[in-house]
């Protein structure tokens, strides 16, 4: 059945929720797989998430899950060298990966009669990704090149993501830069990508999950044919990398070569979010701060006082709000002119969220926010793909792909006095406060 | 090791049902398309105004318009606009290219009715208040500083203006002097005599009925007319491709290298053949480019090359970032492979491949609320009807390796490519000067 628009729990304000199907079996070997059929385009999405990301790397690798992530690519038991690629691409589909700090991914979307090769590509490389020598100095000369296009040879590159993190938390897991060290990703050697791949990429360790122009009862056989005999192994328990709280803010300024003007980004420690009743009102306070014209910051800082360049906020160090685990921060980001102190611009923030804490949320502040989050939410899971990884992430994470047809659902549910609950926690000094200053400036 | 199994072979494939589009001209010029496509309960909004103009003053005025578009109306406060978008579970933003003006959004359907009425009410009484302006104006300056110190935007704005000279395409983003100069007069003088609905074409695509929202369109927007119609790109100058570039970056760990000619528009005959050769060479993942400097030596996170089709004429751009110390090398490599596919024939294989590529993209690219949308407002804006996506896999199909051959050649060979290395010159410069005539900036 296509989509329609029946809602899946009682509404109070006729927010919309999809309604996806949303069907799951699993393999002896461990592996978890969901299907979201769908006829109304001849297209299909299949992900592979594995249950490890930035967080797991060991000391002395870091930057080691991505480069990873990359060897993937490098051939498998039946395949050799760039022909993942090519049969992806030469059946007409789209493919990538990315490494985060809870999991990594590997996706492909197709025209749908190039279902069962996608499967079959994902199912050799889980079975038997082939590692050699070559190929791992290759990618690590590659990976050093994204490393130099998107951090050392851009202004900004790297800020907030790559150099708040250390600032934020303490541990290895936490804090470390996960695009990794040059003496890092030259110091990897296969052993330890075999072992990594032992002990992370078990079928028991990941979800596949597969979105479109297919049925359950094909997709199932197809599984069976290509992933069942895959040996089941001992799957890791993962960790917990919570940290406990700061007590007293902590500054820190980091130079840049090729910035023009100053940027700051300010990040506080949020709640689990497993728990979402506790977790989505951070969300939701996130887009009340930072999402338009209409947010609290942007009105303060772009609408009145005028001083700054671009305002931003966001869940999750890599912007992922609905995709990562326990510790997971909000942040604030704002970009400004040398003649704006920094001081000034972080004045007015407090200002502004001591008085959402004080204060509330204006009359109609929750609904319209909720309803643009619900909008860019569903406009995210339209394309097979989008929706893919919501379903992906949310079986891994919380076992349950549901999720998708239910988020919008509990956003409403957010009520008012969580946000301003949650405002009342996000306080100077409990935060972490980074300074981005131009290497000429003083 | 576990042994090799057999990649399964592809089953039948599924052709995509071409969209049915309502196409219709209203009372006031406006050229409106609708078009049905359910799934999530959004609507997708397209607006292309055409916009050209020389120089750059124009520049900066178009951008600031753009920019300050949103500020107020003469009901509504620049804060109103974004709580009422916000309610409607709706974004609305305005865009610039050398053409045209853009604005797109998307809304929930509950909320088409609202955005269209404010869509109207910009349309006819945007204010730009000159508080709005003067601090975007200084935002503006801000933005283009940072913009600037990218070593994609400096090569470019140097390629362009190397390809394109005085005429509008040459210069994309405006000077700091100009946009300090601009006055909000200017602004309103601006908008009067250029948003205007001859020539102009919106698209909605998403959960509506097409004819119903034809008539919504065509009640919130009635009142938006003017005498005038909008002005096309002028001609493009004949291009030279002339030395190569180089701009200094002292210090840069990468060299940013990017080379751009003239390419064959999407109407015209060997269009199929040069997209396929453009494939083979560099224009996805899978191609030989790709596969020298990336997967076998690793110069490089990635290339790409591809085609962009302005409407006065299209053009090849093929962009690499390398690393500093193999800068001579990665050119060697480039060189070699746009030459081989200028000068030897494609094999069987490789054409297959990027054949089922190139049909896959279009059908994959239709498959959601906003990439039809932005699919069918390219369509209409490069003179092309939604039968493109039926007809052009069909002349996909009909490409021979013969074909290629003659299109990479008229096309893709090195030295119809105008070139811009942005990089570190002390370290790069002498051993690039063995391969190529290079200018310094």
């Amino acid at each position: 059945m296509p989509p329609t628009r029946t809602a899946s729990r009682p509404r109070r304000t006729g927010s919309p929720a999809p309604s996806y199907a949303v069907e799951r079996f699993s393999l002896d070997n461990g592996l978890r797989v969901v299907v979201s059929p769908d006829p109304s385009s001849p297209v299909v999405a299949v992900a592979v998430y594995y249950d490890v990301g930035m967080r797991s790397e060991p000391e002395g690798r870091t930057g080691f899950a991505h480069l990873f992530e990359h060897l993937m690519f490098q051939g498998s038991a039946s395949l050799g060298k760039t022909e993942h690629f090519t049969y992806v691409q030469g059946s007409g589909g789209t493919l990538n990966g990315s490494t985060h700090v809870d999991y990594t991914n590997y996706y492909e979307t197709l025209p749908s009669n190039a279902a069962e090769v996608a499967l079959f590509l994902e199912a050799d490389r889980m079975r038997s990704v082939a590692l050699t020598q070559e190929n791992l100095d290759n990618q690590v000369a590659v990976v050093q090149n994204e490393i130099r296009v998107n951090v050392h040879n851009r202004p900004y590159g790297g800020f907030p993501w790559l150099s708040m993190p250390p600032i934020l938390y303490d541990s290895f897991a936490n804090s470390h830069d996960g695009y990794g060290s040059f003496v890092d990703l030259e110091s990897a050697t296969l052993d330890d990508a075999r072992s990594f791949f032992d002990r992370y990429y078990a079928p028991g360790n990941a979800v596949l999950t597969v979105v479109g122009d297919v049925t359950t009862e094909q997709v199932e056989e197809w599984v069976q044919r290509h992933f069942a005999d895959i040996p089941a192994r001992t799957t890791p328990k993962r960790p917990s990398f919570r940290e406990k709280a700061i007590t007293n803010e902590r500054r820190a300024v980091v130079r840049d070569r090729l910035a023009p003007a100053p940027a700051v980004a300010l990040a506080w420690r949020t709640t689990d979010p497993s728990d979402l009743g506790k977790y989505l009102p951070y969300v939701v306070l996130a887009e009340v701060l930072t999402d338009g014209d209409a947010a609290r910051l942007q009105d303060r800082l772009l609408l009145r006082d005028r001083n700054v360049t671009s305002v931003g906020g966001y869940l999750g160090i890599m912007g992922d709000s609905y995709d990562a685990r326990d510790p997971t921060p909000l942040i604030v980001e704002v970009h400004h002119p040398d003649e704006t102190p920094v001081d000034t611009v972080v004045a007015a923030i407090d200002e502004e969220i001591a008085r959402l804490a004080d204060d509330g949320l204006r009359a109609d502040e929750l609904a319209r926010t909720v309803a643009r989050m619900t909008a860019r939410y569903l406009r995210e899971l339209d394309p097979v793909m989008g929706r893919a990884q919501q379903l992906s992430v949310f079986e891994q994470q919380r076992s349950r792909a549901e999720l998708v047809n239910e988020l919008p659902g509990l956003l409403e549910d957010v009520t008012a006095v969580a946000v301003q609950a949650a405002a009342a926690t996000l306080r100077p000094d409990n935060r972490a406060l980074l300074e981005l200053r131009p290497e000429a400036s003083s | 090791m576990t042994a090799a199994r057999a990649v399964p072979a592809l089953g039948k494939p599924r052709t995509s049902r071409l969209p049915s589009v309502a196409d219709t001209t209203l009372d006031n010029g406006l050229r409106v398309l609708a078009v049905r496509r359910p799934g999530v309960p959004l609507v997708e909004l397209r607006l292309r105004i055409p916009f050209a103009g020389k120089g750059d003053d124009h520049v900066a005025r178009a951008q600031l318009l753009g920019d300050t578009l949103l500020s107020g109306t003469d009901r509504r406060s620049a804060s109103q606009i974004a709580v009422d978008l916000q309610s409607f579970g709706g974004q609305l933003h305005a865009s610039n290219d050398a053409d045209r003006l853009g604005i797109s959004g998307s809304v929930l359907s509950s909320g088409f009715g609202g955005i269209l009425d404010l869509l109207g009410e910009l349309l006819t009484s945007a204010s730009y208040p000159k508080d709005e302006v003067v601090a975007e104006r200084d935002r503006l300056v801000q933005e283009l500083a940072i913009h600037r110190s990218q070593a994609s935007v400096i090569a470019r704005e140097a390629l362009l203006h190397r390809m394109y000279g005085e005429h509008p395409y040459g210069l994309e983003l405006p000077s700091a002097q100009a946009v300090e100069d601009v006055k909000p007069s200017q602004l309103r003088a601006l908008h009067a005599k250029r948003v205007v609905p001859a020539g102009s074409v919106l698209t909605v695509v998403g959960d509506v009925q097409p004819a119903r929202a034809v008539a919504q369109v065509e009640k919130a927007l009635a009142g938006w007319t003017a005498t005038t119609k909008a002005t096309r790109t002028p001609k493009l100058p004949k291009h030279a491709a002339g030395p190569a570039l180089l701009i200094d970056r002292p210090g840069a760990v990468q060299t940013t290298i990017r080379m751009a000619g003239p390419a064959p528009a999407r109407s015209s005959a060997d269009y199929a053949a040069a997209s396929l050769a453009n494939m083979v060479f560099g224009g996805y993942f899978s191609s030989r480019w790709t596969a020298n400097i990336r997967e076998d030596k690793g110069y490089t996170y990635g290339g790409h090359s591809v085609f962009e089709h302005p409407p006065a004429g299209s053009r090849i751009t093929v962009s690499v970032d390398v690393a500093t110390d193999v800068t001579a090398p990665s050119m060697v490599e480039t060189l070699y492979e746009l030459g081989r596919i200028a000068t030897v024939a494609v094999s069987q294989e490789e054409l297959d491949q990027a054949r089922r590529y190139a049909i896959g993209s279009l059908q994959l690219g239709t498959a959601s609320q906003a990439g039809l949308a932005s699919m069918i407002s390219m369509l209409v804006g490069a003179d092309l009807g939604v039968s493109y996506l039926r007809d052009f896999p069909t002349q996909l199909q009909a490409v021979t390796v013969d074909e290629v051959l003659a299109a990479a050649a008229a096309w893709m060979a090195p030295t119809r490519l105008s070139a811009v290395l942005v990089g570190d010159a002390a370290v790069v410069s002498d051993s690039l000067q063995t391969l190529i005539a290079v200018e310094k900036s």
